[in-house]
């Protein structure tokens, strides 16, 4: 299906996902409107947002199964209609509905009563999706913003936690400024080549244009801006100062959502960005190298050193975020795929971890210490096994899609030609085994201190089932990722236009589910 | 259908296996795994009368696993499940399918928490080891290597002694530092040869035919394959996890990381490592140093084993002496020495899981590993004596054991091409028999003057059982070990041709 984006059918048609969640935002607000005060509302409020959900799920499908794609126009597009959009759409929701699921029970026991939740939840995502699919600088932008904004509430929803406050304020303060940055930077690319847009951007950069004496600087600060912006988004070394307060200080789902969702939204930004309008630009390449390789280190030497869970799964995402930048300095031909695969598993075992530690703790979780842990094996054997799963996963280890994620950035980088970066990403994963490991072996080899430590452990039916969803998900695509990799792959050419990228849809159509579901 | 599917039942049945145990009521856990075990061994036996020594790659099973054009070029990379056996793996897998029921058997009384898990996580790893000697795809080879590092960690961890949680993780990150390495290798190699062939295999011999040369980057995939096998063989300056490791594992444990874990690592070498870059593996500035960390380690390992004043400790320094006669063997690139080598990966699992089910089974009547808290005891356990010092005889290498066997073929062979090295190491034997017979000397003979060592029970019928087969292997393999040289022959002739092609041998080894 081609979709000429000049004629307004059509582009309706192209952003239907979008508007589809967006008619349900306001349905949610007005429902919230009305009811907003028992639990009941709540339960109610989240269901709503669930179909929202899963209905934008099946807009997307609807597009990607007829293999939408847009008209080759003279026009700037604002939107992309590419695999690359649909399937980090799917990530986005699969991302949103998990988190969830997994507040029902967290707001109830937290009491926090507050339905506007959900409704953030779904501003956020659909600010997510416009960041996935945005063919220009300023839709990117607005994205961010609309994200971002939500987010900040967000972290701050819990009124009666000054960490949340703080997290709240903190995450504002410099999303605030690196939201600057990044507007500062879309204002002097558009200096130097006259338009926002990505491909324009990418033809007058080819072109020559932007090049050339003052242009050429200009462009190249321009970039740099830019870079520094998403750099924060993504929590890259050295702009990760403000991850560990947020991630500690904002309650467990939303955290899981910020480490999962948000980081993938920025990071496909990133990637789009990169790859479709800067691609003859080498200089960003250099810049992520280094971005890369001092945010795995510094990720994780730092989180080797927290005693607290979530803390040490902050620094954690910091270091993963180094992971998918191997993938993002592989370039596009290579890259994309790997990013894609690795962002799919990244998200199921972040939400994992996260969904058992929100299972495990009380009143904001900033007390679970790994030593909590002991003895858990004995008294909640599944969580525990899940939980080890998880923390193999993201430790990398063969029979978890952890691995087949590290593994396809490790060939994406070695046949991009950056051996370099793929040795850094080994010796730097030797060292996250110092703080996943002291998890498992917490739980399976430590006694319990006492027989009550872990009475208080609870995580509801939908918790359970969000748990076996990321754990069964981890271990099928570890060992049998084949559909998964094949969508990865037709979905990440997000480079230079590629006809080739019109997949033979049909055999790959049950691949998606536990994404999108 | 025998053939076909041996390896494939091989590596399964353990893993069904393990999932049974879990389910079953605890009590029958040791049963289970006893049982299931022992069928394991039975489902490997027949491999030894149908295995063709002349056949090259036998029992092959071959299956595609993951298949997806990973980046732009249309050419899929291939991941297939394949599976084969030649001379020399072989008798690694009958040695980890005989091992394993005799660690069940010998775990039976010393395992008393979580016996179901401890069961399941033996029989998955008896899986795992079977599955890295059988890969014949380096995916597969790599998933394997590091899957079976998971029951191990746990087994030292959660079984061991005091400080485990210290000597698990310290085995834990070692291995893996030099497995991922390997893996950035696997992949730039096979992105090598794809690019020069257009097909992305992960095949073995795939790769084998196809590698040509390399140029300067071989020497770095060299060292990165060398880095992976030489933590776990372990060669001299990677050793240190080995002694933590040993003793902290339950006796089991040390068992089978010392009779097969350890071997995997000079399997990688013989398999991967030597094969696939032998120019640089052969290049002087490399077999020299190679060579010289094998003499270090013969020596080494036997003077730091003769100081410990904890047998399970002095045991496990005498592996990297062992293993250091491997290594020689393997780079002295001579008929006998490469069948002494692989004849001593199969005594060392032999011998060595022997000595450490004897220090076990003492350990659990005295509780103590110190050699110094016995003395004389042989007066008391005659039986235990008995077989400890038959088997401390066979890991020295008297004439009539197994050990003497692979110890003579590897200094023969080394001989011919490395006279001064076979020389040094000729003293290792020396050295082995000086640490041996005292610690002997200070366990079972001496007067016997502890109270505590005189109401000591012998060996029971079960303990029994778990030895003496040992105990029949060590002296068949002395007395007759030609049915086995045989079948090892022609892979070990394969091996040196692969690595130094058949014209020039005979004048390029006399110096």
């Amino acid at each position: 299906m081609i979709l000429d984006l000049s004629s307004s059918r059509d582009l309706l048609l192209a952003l239907l996902p979008e508007l589809v969640l967006t008619a349900w935002s306001l349905v949610l607000l007005l429902l919230i409107a009305w009811r907003h005060r028992t639990a009941a509302d709540l339960r109610l409020a989240g269901c709503v947002t669930l179909a929202a959900l899963a209905s934008t799920a099946g807009a997307v499908w609807w597009l990607w199964w007829h293999a939408a794609r847009a008209a080759p126009t003279p026009l700037a597009a604002m939107i992309a209609v590419d695999d690359f959009r649909f399937v980090t759409d799917w990530l986005f929701l699969g991302a949103a509905a998990l988190t969830v699921l997994l507040s029902f029970n967290y707001l109830e026991r937290e009491q926090l009563l507050i339905p506007e939740y959900h409704a953030l939840i779904v501003f956020a995502t659909l600010g997510m999706m416009l960041m996935g699919g945005g063919d220009d600088l300023i839709v990117v932008f607005l994205g961010l913003e609309l994200l971002s904004v939500s987010v900040y509430v967000l972290a701050g929803i819990n009124r009666k936690s000054a960490a949340g406050a703080e997290a709240a304020f903190k995450y504002f303060l410099l999303g605030a400024f690196a939201s600057g940055f990044l507007l500062y930077g879309i204002a002097l690319v558009y200096g130097a080549t006259g338009t926002t847009g990505l491909r324009a951007i990418a033809a007058q950069v080819g072109a020559g244009a932007g090049g050339g004496g003052g242009g050429g600087t200009m462009l190249a600060i321009g970039l740099a801006l830019l870079l520094i912006g998403f750099g924060f988004k993504v929590a890259a070394v050295p702009f990760h100062m403000w991850v560990p307060d947020v991630y500690d200080g904002s309650p467990t789902p939303v955290t899981a959502y910020m480490a999962s969702g948000v980081k993938a939204a920025a990071f496909a930004a990133l990637f789009r960005v990169l790859g479709e309008a800067f691609s003859a630009v080498a200089a960003w390449h250099e810049i992520v190298w280094w971005l890369a390789v001092a945010t795995m280190v510094v990720g994780n030497l730092i989180a080797l050193a927290q005693r607290a869970v979530k803390r040490m799964l902050a620094y954690s995402s910091v270091a993963h975020a180094g992971y998918l930048l191997v993938a993002v300095a592989a370039g596009p031909g290579p890259g994309s795929a790997a990013f894609l695969f690795y962002l799919v598993a990244y998200t199921l075992m972040t939400l994992g971890a996260f969904a058992l530690l929100a299972a495990k703790g009380r009143q904001g979780e900033r007390d679970v210490l790994i030593d909590d842990l002991a003895g858990l094996a004995t008294r909640h054997p599944w969580l525990a096994f899940a939980l080890a799963v998880c923390m193999l996963s993201l430790l990398g280890f063969p029979g978890t899609a952890g691995f087949i994620g590290k593994w396809y950035i490790l060939a994406a980088a070695t046949s991009a030609g950056q051996g370099g970066l793929a040795a850094a990403l080994v010796l730097t994963s030797v060292i996250s085994a110092g703080y996943y490991l002291p998890v498992i072996m917490a739980m399976y080899m430590k006694p319990e201190p006492s027989a009550e430590a872990h009475v208080g452990m609870r995580l509801g039916r939908l918790g359970y089932a969000v748990v076996t969803v990321c754990v069964a998900g981890l271990l099928f695509f570890g060992v049998r990722p084949n559909r998964l990799l094949d969508l990865a792959r037709t979905g990440g050419v997000a480079g230079p236009p590629a006809p080739e990228a019109i997949p033979a849809a049909p055999a790959v159509s049950a691949a998606h589910a536990p994404t999108a579901r | 259908m025998y053939a076909r599917w041996v390896l494939t039942a091989l590596l399964v049945w353990p893993a069904v296996a393990a999932v049974a145990i879990l389910i079953a009521p605890p009590r029958w856990a040791k049963h289970l795994g006893f049982v299931a075990s022992l069928i394991e061994f039975a489902i490997a036996v027949p491999l030894w009368w149908t295995f063709v020594p002349s056949g090259g790659m036998q029992f092959v099973c071959d299956a595609p696993w993951i298949q997806v054009p990973l980046f732009g070029t249309g050419a899929p990379w291939s991941i297939h499940y394949t599976v084969g056996v030649d001379g020399i793996s072989l008798f690694m897998v009958l040695l980890t399918t005989l091992l394993v029921p005799l660690s069940v058997l010998g775990s039976y009384s010393y395992i008393t928490t979580r016996e179901r898990a401890y069961y399941a996580l033996l029989l998955v790893l008896t899986s795992g080891m079977i599955g890295v000697f059988v890969a014949l795809d380096l995916f597969l080879f790599y998933v394997m290597w590091e899957v079976m590092l998971i029951p191990m960690y746990f087994i030292i961890g959660v079984w061991g002694g005091d400080s485990r949680l210290y000597a698990a993780i310290k085995f834990f990150i070692y291995t893996m530092f030099g497995s991922l390495l390997m893996l950035v290798a696997i992949l730039a190699l096979v992105y090598l040869v794809g690019q020069r062939t257009g097909i992305f295999s992960f095949d073995y011999f795939h790769l084998m035919r196809n590698l040509g040369d390399l140029g300067p980057l071989a020497f770095w995939l060299f060292a990165a394959f060398f880095l992976a096998f030489a933590i776990k063989v372990p060669m001299f300056p990677f050793h240190t996890w080995l002694p933590d490791a040993h003793v902290e594992a339950p006796t089991a444990g040390s068992v089978i990381l010392a009779g097969i874990l350890l071997k995997m690592g000079t399997y990688g070498f013989l398999r991967f490592a030597v094969p696939f870059f032998p120019a640089v593996a052969l290049a002087p500035p490399v077999e020299t140093a190679i060579v010289a960390l094998s003499l270090v380690g013969i020596l080494y390992g036997g003077l730091v084993a003769m100081v410990q004043p904890d047998f399970k400790k002095l045991i496990a320094y005498s592996s990297v002496a062992h293993l250091g006669f491997v290594m020689l063997g393997i780079w002295a690139l001579t008929l006998q020495s490469v069948q002494g080598a692989l004849l001593v990966m199969i005594n060392h699992g032999i011998s060595t899981g022997a000595l450490f089910f004897l220090v076990g089974m003492i350990y659990e009547r005295r509780h103590s590993r110190l050699i110094a808290a016995y003395g004389g005891i042989a007066r008391v356990v005659p039986l235990f004596a008995a077989i400890l010092t038959f088997v401390s005889l066979s890991s020295i290498g008297l004439p009539g054991t197994n050990g003497f066997v692979g110890e003579f073929l590897v200094l023969v062979g080394a001989f011919r091409t490395h006279p001064v090295a076979a020389g040094i190491a000729a003293t290792g034997v020396i050295v082995a028999a000086a640490y041996l017979l005292w610690a002997l000397q200070r366990v079972i003979f001496n007067p016997l003057d502890k109270p505590e060592n005189e109401k000591l029970p012998d060996l029971t019928p079960r303990e029994l059982a778990v030895l003496l087969p040992l105990v029949a292997c060590i002296v068949w393999i002395g007395v007759y070990p030609k049915p086995i040289l045989d079948r090892m022959e022609p892979a070990a002739r394969q091996f040196i041709e692969s690595v130094r092609p058949p014209g020039p041998t005979a004048t390029a080894i006399a110096p």
